[in-house]
């Protein structure tokens, strides 16, 4: 470079058109664009964020009522002449006793306690409070009396599921409107509902049972808990971890250390980017043609949910171990080979040990996957089928027919009565809990054992 | 013997080999290891594997392959009229395969004899109440037919197990005995275990091309099995679904087809400019601070399970649609479910999908091809434009074929938000449905794969499983092909 360059002569000095200072229309258009566009931008990630607000209030205005529970407190006379009419106390003679001997003896119960607050109410029959009790408050007697027969004759205090019009009625779900086309409640039973809530008999707590409880049937949402459901997601959980793990910890080592390159190879890798991609539905399809037509495994079982999903989250195990093997440097496994170690020592030894923090993160980020899949569990007949008892045992657990979560929660939200919508929501509350604690372990591990080389 | 049984005793006789084989070889090397030509505890696993793989292979083929022979063989054996008219082997034999399940459960629960099981005659027994008494629901009464077709199957299964059993710990016990033999000192323990191990995982990485055969073949044979019962030019111009399980159906795949597109494009119409303008942003002008906090929260989105968009559609997005574009509003939409509210929900999960990979193929294009751009004197919006854009726009191609492939793959949303009602309409505020809606509907209920209302679901599965193959397929290849290649 010369002086002459860099000074400007004069002679060929630009006419100025303008001063420096103030933008020409051009410039000012450029800007404006320049503005719009990181505007677009703004926008765009504004909207997703936004999205993402609206679907957790959603999930949460929704679903937290399916936490809380209407219970009727009532003192319940158990009444001899009816429990136990040979007066002897035989366990046998009061089994015999359906639930239908211990319904009127709990609506005469809440009667009689409507008439000695004095509520002015036009029902002047025990039976008309039906409509306030859940189906399965008689249930719940009968169990206490069976378990202790020397009830009998006494005056017991029980809590009581209020019906499910009743708790919706007081989580505001259900109101006056509704209630003139609905046959199982009516107005008035709403004014008793409403004195009784001022008296403090009906009063809402802590639903324990919907995260432990049973699936109930259609016409008793407020029975209805996702306990079972849950315990088929973890038994799923358990074959989808102890064989997803172990073959996809095996074919990475495989592909990543010891695969040379031939034509088996670029198959194998060929067939594992492109079962990511495969939808879930499909893999469903190989489960019911594989497991259940070929194979005849049970339907509804936990075991072959398990295997279903093993094969769809496999590829991304097998991706994010081969990420974790290949982080570790090459100097670790040629200091190994130096001081005398095999390939397989050198593998099994040093470099495994060193990529298992990365490893175990992508199998739970898997494991989280697989936990929220349903599409597959609908073909192998997850659903439809009425999770109402606790698997028997630890065989049981595998074999027995179950649901899984997100599977009582889509059969929950194909259920008519809206009263059912709620447990839904409540249910997925539960299930993002439960990614939610198995992201974080994700990142606490990475965070805590991710080395840099 | 039941196989957990069995496999425990494999399990315990490989332990035990372990432990024998390592004092073996320490024995055969006078206690001293440097005698050895490998580590003691390899002689022990060269012991240990000589038990487990053959044995617990034999295991698995024989449980896969004795039912299919088994069924073979008795459904040779019924007489012709037990298949009549209105039924199919298919059936019979599932009949046949019940049966023999109640009499498994009668015995174990005690009802019966195993004398009982295999002699009893429904001519002089009412077997169906019998076995209802242990909780077995028969359909219909047992015909003479099929009871002793199901006598002969437990007969057969007995025997099989017997021999499986047998062939099992003949093996694991050969194996044991092969391998101690062979154990001494001189004995290249470490090189036979290494290479056994090393096919171990082989098998396991070979796993992924089984399930790819396992789809491929689920697919194909039922889908053959579909054209046998209902012919292939109906099924792929047809331009009704209608199917009933009485007979009669009309099994066209366009309406839903439609659907799944239609579905789809509007799901791509909200993610590809929301997406693409969040990575544009996060990756250009987005300080760290920011971007380390959007990115995460926008993956998040990715994270929630389909189901809960299902749900968000169904319960929230469905009747806000309702409310704007519905009778009370402008009367365009006549309930909840719609392409428009499985799309828009669609697009808000895919939304992450095309940012965060857009965001990486951005992130790839130089620096100095941006510092090239505005030495010229661009701004940054004309350099994104005009420069980095163009340089991404294969992986961008790609990363929106790869949405579409999922779009098209999407199963909940669909189901929950779409509707059920087939129809080829162009309002997207009609119910319309998808491929796999029906492959949902179609094979839940009752699974009785013999009439082509329950194959369809395989045709329909092997269709999108095309599609979506296609789909990643090409997307690879525009990666690949028009990726531009930087220093």
């Amino acid at each position: 470079m010369t002086d002459a360059t860099s000074t400007p002569g004069p002679m060929d000095a630009p006419a100025v058109k303008g001063s420096l200072h103030v933008q020409d229309a051009r410039t000012r258009k450029r800007n404006a664009a320049e503005a719009r566009f990181k505007f677009y931008g703004l926008s765009a990630v504004a909207i997703g964020l936004v999205f993402l607000v609206v679907l957790l209030t959603a999930i949460i205005g929704n679903g937290v009522g399916a936490f809380q529970q209407s219970f009727i407190a009532a003192q319940v006379y158990l009444d001899p002449a009816r429990l136990d009419k040979a007066g002897d106390r035989n366990i046998e003679d009061i089994k015999k006793v359906s639930t239908f001997g211990y319904t009127p003896l709990i609506q005469q119960a809440v009667f009689d306690k409507v008439t000695e607050l004095g509520i002015d109410t036009p029902f002047d029959d025990a039976k008309d409070m039906k409509a306030l009790i859940s189906a399965s408050a008689a249930a719940i007697v009968r169990d206490e009396v069976i378990a202790n027969p020397d009830l009998i004759g006494q005056t017991v205090e029980f809590r009581l599921l209020a019906a499910s019009r009743v708790d919706g009625y007081l989580k505001g779900r259900v109101s006056r409107d509704s209630v003139a086309r609905d046959k199982n409640i009516d107005a008035e039973h709403l004014d008793l509902v409403d004195a009784l809530r001022d008296e403090g008999i009906i009063a809402k707590g802590f639903n324990a049972s919907f995260i432990t409880g049973a699936d109930a049937s259609e016409s008793r949402p407020e029975q209805a808990g996702l306990g079972v459901s849950i315990l088929g997601s973890f038994f799923m959980m358990l074959v989808v971890l102890g064989l997803s793990l172990p073959v996809g910890v095996a074919a990475s080592i495989y592909l990543e250390e010891f695969a040379s390159k031939n034509r088996l190879t670029d198959i194998i890798e060929v067939n594992i980017s492109n079962l990511a991609a495969v939808p879930s539905i499909v893999f469903g399809i190989l489960g019911l043609a594989v497991f259940i037509q070929f194979m005849h495994l049970p339907q509804s079982a936990p075991l072959v949910g398990g295997l279903v999903l093993t094969l769809m989250t496999l590829p991304t195990i097998i991706i994010s171990t081969r990420a974790s093997l290949k982080a570790v440097p090459p100097s670790i496994r040629d200091a190994a080979l130096g001081v005398g170690a095999s390939k397989m020592q050198s593998v099994f030894h040093h470099v495994l040990p060193l990529a298992m923090p990365g490893i175990l993160t992508g199998t739970i980020i898997g494991l989280a996957q697989a936990l929220g899949e349903t599409a597959p569990l609908l073909l192998i007949g997850m659903v439809g089928y009425i999770a109402t008892n606790y698997p028997e045992g630890l065989a049981g657990g595998f074999i027995d027919p179950n649901s899984a979560m997100p599977a009582q929660i889509y059969e929950w939200a194909k259920r008519a009565d809206p009263a059912y919508y709620e447990r839904a929501w409540g249910g997925i509350i539960i299930l993002l809990v439960f990614l939610m604690t198995m992201n974080i372990i994700a990142i606490l591990l990475r965070r805590r054992f991710e080395r840099r080389w | 013997m039941p196989v957990f049984w069995l496999a425990l005793i494999v399990l315990a006789l490989a332990a035990a080999g372990f432990l024998a084989g390592r004092v073996r070889a320490l024995s055969s090397g006078g206690g001293n290891i440097r005698n050895l030509h490998s580590l003691p505890a390899y002689y022990g696993w060269h012991v240990a594997l000589m038990v487990l793989v053959p044995s617990f292979l034999i295991l698995i083929v024989w449980l896969l392959v004795q039912p299919v022979l088994v069924n073979n063989a008795v459904s040779g054996l019924l007489p012709d009229r037990a298949v009549s008219e209105d039924t199919t082997l298919g059936l019979v034999m599932s009949d046949v395969r019940r049966v023999a399940d109640g009499l498994d459960a009668a015995v174990s629960a005690g009802a019966m004899t195993p004398d009982e099981a295999q002699s009893i005659r429904s001519e002089f027994t009412n077997v169906r109440d019998k076995l209802g008494s242990v909780g077995v629901a028969l359909g219909s009464d047992v015909s003479p037919e099929i009871l002793s077709a199901a006598q002969k199957y437990r007969g057969m299964t007995a025997t099989g197990r017997f021999w499986m059993t047998v062939v099992v710990l003949a093996a694991a016990v050969g194996g044991f005995a092969f391998a101690l033999r062979r154990t001494s000192a001189g004995f290249r323990a470490r090189n036979v275990v290494e290479s056994g191990i090393r096919a171990l995982l082989l098998g396991a990485a070979s796993i992924a091309v089984l399930t790819t055969i396992g789809i491929v073949l689920s697919l194909v044979f039922n889908t053959i099995e579909f054209f046998r019962l209902y012919p292939a030019a109906d099924f792929f111009f047809g331009l009704t679904w209608a199917p009933s399980f009485g007979g009669g159906s009309q099994l066209g795949i366009l309406p839903l087809l439609w659907g799944t597109f239609y579905i789809s494009f509007i799901a791509l119409a909200v993610a590809v400019p929301i997406g693409l303008f969040a990575a544009i942003y996060l990756s250009e002008y987005a300080g760290p601070k920011v971007r380390a906090m959007a990115k995460p929260l926008l993956e998040v989105l990715a994270g929630i399970p389909t189901i809960v968009y299902g749900l968000f559609a169904l319960l929230t997005v469905g009747p806000l649609l309702l409310g704007i574009f519905g009778g009370q509003g402008l009367g365009w939409m006549q309930a909840g479910t719609a392409v428009m509210t499985a799309g828009i929900v669609m697009g808000i999960m895919l939304i992450p999908f095309v940012s965060s990979l857009s965001d990486d193929i951005i992130n790839a294009v130089p620096q100095s091809m941006r510092d090239g751009s505005y030495g010229l004197g661009a701004t940054k919006s004309e350099t994104i434009r005009q420069v980095v854009i163009p340089a991404a726009l294969p992986g961008i191609v790609g990363a929106v074929l790869l949405a579409a492939s999922r779009a098209i793959g999407e199963t909940m949303i669909v189901v929950l938000g779409a509707g059920a009602a087939a129809r080829l309409s162009m309002n997207p505020f009609d119910a319309m449905t998808t491929v796999t809606a029906k492959i949902v509907s179609q094979l839940t209920g009752d699974a009785d794969f013999a009439s082509p209302e329950a194959l369809v679901a395989f045709a329909l599965g092997m269709t999108l499983f095309i599609v979506t193959l296609g789909l990643n397929v090409l997307a690879l290849y525009i990666v690949r092909k028009y990726r531009e290649q930087y220093e």
